[in-house]
């Protein structure tokens, strides 16, 4: 599927789609959106890119082994819920909140950190997924 | 006692780290253990005998009522000097027997763990650590029955073992939980007091038979004897410790310990007698047609256990001293000719009876030992063995039932046992030396000291028996709750009817000494009726219940993926739509409250047809994936109407992601080929509309229910007071739900990790293969 026209706009298309991604992430709490569904669109942005410019230049793009964002996700998500602990020493996943207001973010809280851990764990899990099965043809 | 207990575990785990340089002269320092704590358990025999009851409790579970709960009585006392005293015997005759083995510290190891664990049963007063420490002894014997374990005979006997007293195990935990709960305690010292408490409750038959089957299985009692003589494939000294002297004895040690709880019942004495009367004498016919020594000597052990069983099963004062007693004589006897088999078979390389003969000639002490265990196991006086089975008849005399039947049923066991202490500790050394054996040598002193210590003890109680009367017999007489001042042991006892007995047994035996030799001919005899036996019925049991099971997965786990959905939803549609309609509430449609359908409603409706159909008729598999994405996005546009925009983006983002992982899939495959007839479609069509009427019918079912708003309506309210957000399905996936949120994203890890695993082992095997071509 190495078409010219699709491969000329999934480079453009790429670094659109992952900043809509953040911008679906950083909404989610007032507005639709979140670290899901956030994750899924970069996802997306990626097998698109994949699938116009081969696997392999995908994966250069990458640097990283898309794995490896899972532990990072997850251990991100896991320390926004363990910092009220070690912090104020309140229960697990008890919310914090920045007193002040953040330009972009809005209120600046751990449940932010939380959703940005599940983001790195569904583009991990995602482009592992996905990657793997196109490899193994 | 507690550091007791522990001390043989401790031993254990200290040779993991330290066994290397225990390997070699060192080795024998082990057998100090158990000498230790023979010691220790000595220095209480002055206590216990006047009556003192010493315990000692630890905390360990509290909520489960599980507690270390250690309680020193008669019968304890006489179990841990029986483990540690013959422990230290085997401990330093192991050192010598296996002398430069690559794994003696392992074997230590093992033995350690078993001493630790025998310990820790006979001790505890708490029925649920008792059951923890029954469990370790089944196990550490697992271990040492396969510690050959190049031996495929070893593995199997191994296992064979494990499996009856493993599942003896399940039955003990059962029967221990079922106790409890009617005791409302776990604790036997007060169960005690409840005994008739217990025997009157409805469950009193299910506890005991529980009790039985564990303590059956354990004991070898028929028809569970099968695994004692296969775990004859361990070595010597573990036959001696765990499958003669101590570690079988524990279901006997259980049903004496049950005695004042739960053996009020006729049920309870009809059983054991019943039980340990086939096995008694079964087992002694046995030891006839066997021509291996430790083959003769195990269904020896088994009939000796049969009968102490019996004797339980009696129940009277006599018998509980006879029971007492014999348990003494027996452990000193047969783990002397155990011992001396060991030597035997070290020395010479075989345990063939009938190719045994004269060994007096050149290893005189051992053949002493033997002879000495031989006639206690006769029961001639003056050894203790004479002691006990006068017991044993005075005990069957004394009943007032069936006293003819049971004391001519005890005879002959007897008379079938000195046979086969003869065949052990006297055939192999009288007639002629044969020439391969000259060179035959006296073994290590670490090896024939043991035997002939054990020997001589046997002579020495059964002259002065009071040795073991007041610090031994008394006490144990008392903890099974009968009155232990009555009892008076002594050798002589005149010229009466039951010394007539023991002529005549003696009489019967040497006749059957002498006119009855061992040959492999009647050893392969008696194989042929093997299919009938136990043990080969249980085994075909097992390997039919394999092949059933093989058959029934292959059927159920057939590998067509197609297969395994329309089971699937077969069993959904057909559970779910019995329960639905079935009963008081069965469902009725309500079309009342459904509100009018919108024009856009029907539009997306009509697409979502337009697609399915499209999908059942494809000629291409592409074609068929894109058709589904179509009904994916008409799921998206009916969210998106009825105002959830976030399932909808997900939804769609996910529906997008399906469709490019089916291409990606699919791609691989050969061209499409029609792989369903016309039968098959409308089958599967039949399904597929099933389980979409059956989803549609809950759907308007959910409707119909009231709806308990609580939940939402708090999380509506609160999600932008207590966690500042405006969007409350993010509220709660991110905050309310969060910990939720934190085990899905680690599933989904885990699920493309397998993914992932799965598909690059694959690959490796691929390039492994094409390496090797």
């Amino acid at each position: 599927m190495k078409t010219l026209i699709l491969r000329t706009a999934s480079n453009y298309m790429l670094p659109l789609l992952l900043v809509f991604s953040v911008f679906i992430l950083l909404r989610g709490h007032y507005l639709p959106g979140g670290g899901f569904v956030g994750g899924l669109i970069a996802a997306i942005a990626f097998v698109l890119h994949a699938f116009a410019n081969g696997l392999e230049n995908t994966k250069g793009l990458l640097r990283i082994r898309p794995g490896v964002l899972m532990p990072i996700g997850l251990g991100l998500a896991f320390l926004s819920g363990l910092a009220p602990v070690l912090a104020v020493d309140e229960p697990f996943m008890t919310g914090l909140w920045w007193p002040d207001h953040v330009p972009v973010v809005g209120n600046l809280g751990s449940a932010l950190f939380f959703d940005i851990g599940v983001y790195l764990v569904v583009i991990g899990v995602t482009l592992t997924i996905i990657f793997s099965i196109s490899e193994s043809d | 006692m507690l550091a007791a207990v522990l001390t043989g575990f401790l031993l254990s785990i200290f040779l993991v780290f330290a066994g290397k340089y225990f390997k070699g002269k060192l080795a024998v320092l082990s057998a100090l253990v158990p000498l230790g704590l023979f010691l220790y358990f000595l220095s209480f025999i002055n206590r216990v005998s006047s009556g003192e009851i010493i315990t000692q409790s630890v905390e360990w579970v509290p909520a489960l009522g599980l507690n270390l709960d250690f309680t020193l009585d008669g019968l304890s006392l006489l179990f841990t000097l029986l483990i540690t005293g013959i422990g230290f015997l085997v401990f330093a005759y192991t050192a010598a027997y296996l002398k430069g083995h690559e794994y003696l510290d392992r074997f230590y190891g093992y033995l350690g763990m078993f001493m630790g664990a025998m310990l820790g049963l006979v001790l505890s007063d708490n029925l649920l650590s008792m059951f923890l420490f029954w469990e370790l002894t089944s196990i550490s014997s697992f271990f040492l029955i396969g510690f050959n374990n190049s031996s495929e005979a070893s593995r199997k006997s191994a296992v064979l073992a494990l499996a009856v007293t493993g599942s003896g195990g399940f039955l003990l935990l059962a029967g221990a939980l079922l106790l409890g709960n009617v005791a409302g305690t776990y604790s036997i010292s007060e169960m005690v007091a409840l005994g008739d408490m217990i025997a009157q409750s409805e469950s009193y038959i299910l506890i005991v038979v529980l009790l039985f089957g564990a303590a059956f299985t354990k004991s070898a009692q028929f028809p569970f004897h099968f695994w004692l003589p296969g775990a004859m494939k361990a070595p010597t000294p573990v036959s001696t410790y765990l499958h003669s002297a101590t570690m079988v004895k524990a279901g006997i040690y259980l049903l004496l310990r049950f005695t004042p709880v739960l053996g009020s019942t006729e049920f309870w004495n009809t059983t054991l007698i019943i039980v340990g009367g086939i096995t008694m004498f079964y087992a002694a016919v046995h030891t006839l047609f066997r021509t291996d020594l430790k083959g003769v000597l195990a269904y020896s052990t088994i009939s000796v256990l049969g009968l102490l069983v019996f004797l339980i099963g009696l129940g009277t004062q006599y018998a509980l001293v006879a029971a007492g007693v014999y348990i003494v004589v027996h452990a000193l006897y047969k783990a002397t000719l155990f011992l001396i088999t060991g030597i035997i078979d070290h020395e010479t390389g075989t345990r063939d009876v009938t190719a045994l003969s004269g060994l007096r000639k050149v290893m005189m002490p051992v053949a002493i030992a033997g002879l000495l265990a031989a006639i206690s196991s006769a029961g001639i006086p003056p050894t203790v063995g004479f002691l006990g089975k006068e017991l044993v008849y005075e005990a069957t005399l004394g009943m007032a039932d069936w006293a003819v039947v049971l004391t001519v049923l005890a005879i002959a066991t007897n008379i079938l046992v000195l046979y086969a202490g003869f065949v052990a500790g006297i055939k192999p050394f009288t007639g002629k030396l044969p020439e391969k054996f000259e060179k035959v040598h006296m073994p290590s002193y670490l090896m024939w000291l043991p035997p002939v210590i054990l020997a001589v003890l046997g002579l020495l109680i059964g002259i002065y028996p009071a040795v073991i009367e007041a610090p031994l017999i008394k006490p144990l007489v008392d903890s099974v709750g009968l009155e232990g001042q009555a009892v008076h042991l002594k050798l002589w006892h005149g010229f009466n009817f039951v010394l007539g007995l023991s002529a005549l047994t003696l009489a019967g035996g040497f006749l059957l000494y002498f006119l009855w030799k061992p040959s492999e001919k009647k050893e392969n005899a008696i194989s042929k009726l093997d299919f009938i036996a136990p043990k080969s019925l249980l085994l075909g049991f097992s390997a039919g219940f394999r092949s059933f099971s093989s058959m029934w997965t292959n059927f159920l786990q057939n590998g067509l993926l197609r297969n395994y959905v329309t089971t699937i939803v077969l069993f959904l549609v057909v559970l779910v739509g019995y329960s639905l309609f079935s009963g008081e509430n069965a469902f009725h449609i309500n079309t009342e409250s459904l509100s009018e359908m919108t024009f856009y409603e029907v539009v997306i409706m009509g697409v979502m047809f337009m697609a399915v159909a499209f999908v059942v008729v494809a000629r291409s598999r592409l074609g068929a994936v894109v058709g589904m994405g179509i009904v994916g996005y008409a799921i998206c546009l009916l969210f998106v109407i009825y105002s959830a925009p976030d399932l909808a983006m997900t939804q769609f983002s996910i529906d997008t992601l399906t469709v490019i992982l089916f291409v990606l899939v699919l791609s691989g495959l050969p061209k499409y080929i029609a792989k369903s007839n016309l039968i098959t479609r409308i089958r599967d069509a039949g399904v597929s509309i099933g389980l979409g009427v059956l989803v549609s019918l809950i759907a308007l079912a959910v409707i119909n229910e009231p709806v308990n708003k609580e939940v939402s309506d708090f999380y509506a309210e609160n999600a932008y007071i207590l966690a500042k957000g405006k969007n409350v399905v993010n509220v709660i996936l991110v905050d309310f739900r969060g910990t939720d949120t934190l085990m899905e994203i680690a599933v989904l890890t885990i699920a493309a990790l397998g993914v992932y695993s799965l598909l690059k082992l694959r690959l490796d095997k691929d390039e492994n293969i094409e390496k090797e071509n």
